[in-house]
């Protein structure tokens, strides 16, 4: 009788430990994260419930945590970003690196705080290197400094030019089109700046005159 | 106290100007030095106590039966083991979400409504030297969150993947700053909270004394503006993405030691 009751202990114990090592199923874990989110955030200010809904890449990119994509799912993000990108409506490409570098040190916009129709900055010295002059900058972008010199750039509106100018336009509209899991925001598809922005960065990046490119 | 205040301000531009051409942990690491003595942390600690034996709300009780996961009152080692699962409330809670249960049960406020209040503001501001205090107990112990129960489990791996998220205009997650090593935000250091030494640094400093807003954030405070910035909705106070979060970090970063009520910029 004893004896019984020590081996349905032990069975009991075991099976506790065996659910133990096992953890949660995957689809008890996606069941419970999204009761989470649903539970969990509100709107307030211009900063919405629905910014949670996720697009193909998000999805993807937040799935991988981290890890590289399928190459095929990888190229099916990248081609559908691609075709997002729209090219500036004069076939203008470059303001001034003066406005530029005014919106690259902007950090400010599209938080809860900020107010709703106020320019966005592009907040691009959280994260890069860009002109040397200032030292207060991210790292969790490649360094930006020389963007233009390095990549041959003497002549924007050079026919040369034309790959660099068009590629680092699509960059900046739509990053997701070259990586699917861009860290960096997809500032014209989303709506963070609008062109004439756009083209002023483009400038600080491009011009020979900017001191990226001293 | 003020004066106190608009000191440290002023003597806290000076080291993080000089911190440019330093490293910039250097020129941080140098500036908590200088101030380790007179953290104002402290203040909110002593405070902290006080409250904690103090009769107060509708019932005029103290909080010195509060159950923080090691028994009715024992303050001392709480904080380093938790987020936790809790068999009274059938939940897993930070200490912050613990606190708001042990306020509404032992002396009768409503957690509902604190949960509402502004950051900083009448309860909210009572619980910043709460946790100062009971974070403080625990100042050079070792973090060791429990993960035997099921939700504790279930609450590790949904807060991993509240922490990949992706979501906003930006498409940001907590990843995007705290995925890898030896990032920076502008001059900020950006931990790591994947792993440890990232997690135990980044976690444990938390409650803090947070000079740019002369104030001391708690943790829910501290991921309310990391939220923010992400560009995400609102996450309600002691809501389960944050309290899920904390139980990622914190498992992440056991063995780490809890450094909290820190000093930040």
């Amino acid at each position: 009788m004893k004896k019984t009751y020590k081996q349905a202990g032990m069975l009991a114990l075991s099976v506790l430990l065996a659910g133990c090592a096992t953890g949660p199923s995957p689809q008890q874990v996606a069941e419970a994260t999204q009761k989470v989110f649903k539970s969990s955030f509100r709107d307030q200010g211009i900063a919405k419930t629905s910014w949670l809904d996720q697009d193909a890449s998000n999805k993807a990119c937040s799935e991988a945590q981290g890890a590289a994509l399928e190459p095929q799912l990888a190229k099916s993000i990248e081609e559908a970003n691609l075709k997002t990108i729209k090219m500036p409506s004069d076939g203008k490409f470059l303001g001034d690196w003066k406005e530029g570098e005014k919106i690259a040190q902007n950090g400010r916009g599209m938080t809860w705080t900020d107010k709703p129709g106020s320019a966005n900055g592009g907040s691009c010295y959280n994260c890069h290197q860009i002109s040397k002059e200032e030292l207060s900058f991210g790292s969790i972008g490649p360094s930006l400094y020389n963007y233009g010199k390095l990549r041959g750039v003497a002549d924007p509106a050079a026919a040369a030019s034309k790959p660099i100018v068009d590629y680092t336009w699509g960059k900046l509209w739509n990053s997701k089109g070259y990586n699917a899991c861009s860290g960096m925001p997809r500032f014209g598809h989303a709506g963070i700046l609008d062109e004439t922005q756009l083209r002023h960065v483009m400038a600080l990046l491009l011009d020979p005159a900017s001191p990226v490119n001293k | 106290m003020r004066w106190n205040l608009l000191g440290l301000t002023a003597v806290c531009l000076l080291p993080l100007s000089v911190a440019a051409q330093k490293s910039t942990a250097e020129g941080i690491a140098e500036y908590r030095a200088m101030l380790a003595d007179g953290n104002p942390a402290e203040l909110y600690e002593a405070r902290g106590e006080a409250l904690w034996k103090q009769a107060r709300g509708p019932k005029n009780a103290p909080l010195t039966q509060c159950d923080l996961g090691k028994g009715p009152g024992v303050v001392k080692g709480a904080f380093v083991e938790l987020p936790r699962y809790f068999s009274d409330t059938g939940r897993v809670q930070d200490l912050e979400s613990r606190l708001l249960t042990c306020m509404e049960t032992l002396q009768g406020f409503s957690a509902e409504a604190i949960a509402k209040t502004p950051f900083g503001r009448d309860e909210q501001k009572n619980i910043e030297s709460l946790v100062a205090y009971i974070s403080g107990e625990s100042r050079g112990m070792k973090f060791n969150l429990p993960q035997a129960h099921a939700q504790e489990k279930l609450m590790y791996a949904v807060g991993k993947q509240v922490f990949y998220q992706r979501g906003g205009p930006y498409d940001f997650s907590c990843a995007s700053c705290h995925g890898e090593d030896n990032k920076r935000v502008r001059l900020q250091d950006l931990p790591n909270l994947t792993k440890n030494p990232g997690a135990g640094d980044g976690f444990g400093a938390w409650p803090a004394y947070r000079v740019s807003s002369g104030d001391l954030w708690g943790m829910q405070r501290r991921l309310n503006d990391c939220y923010r910035q992400q560009r995400f909705p609102f996450p309600g106070y002691a809501s389960d993405a944050t309290i899920a979060l904390g139980v990622f970090m914190g498992v992440n970063g056991k063995g780490g030691v809890s450094t909290a009520p820190a000093l930040k910029r």
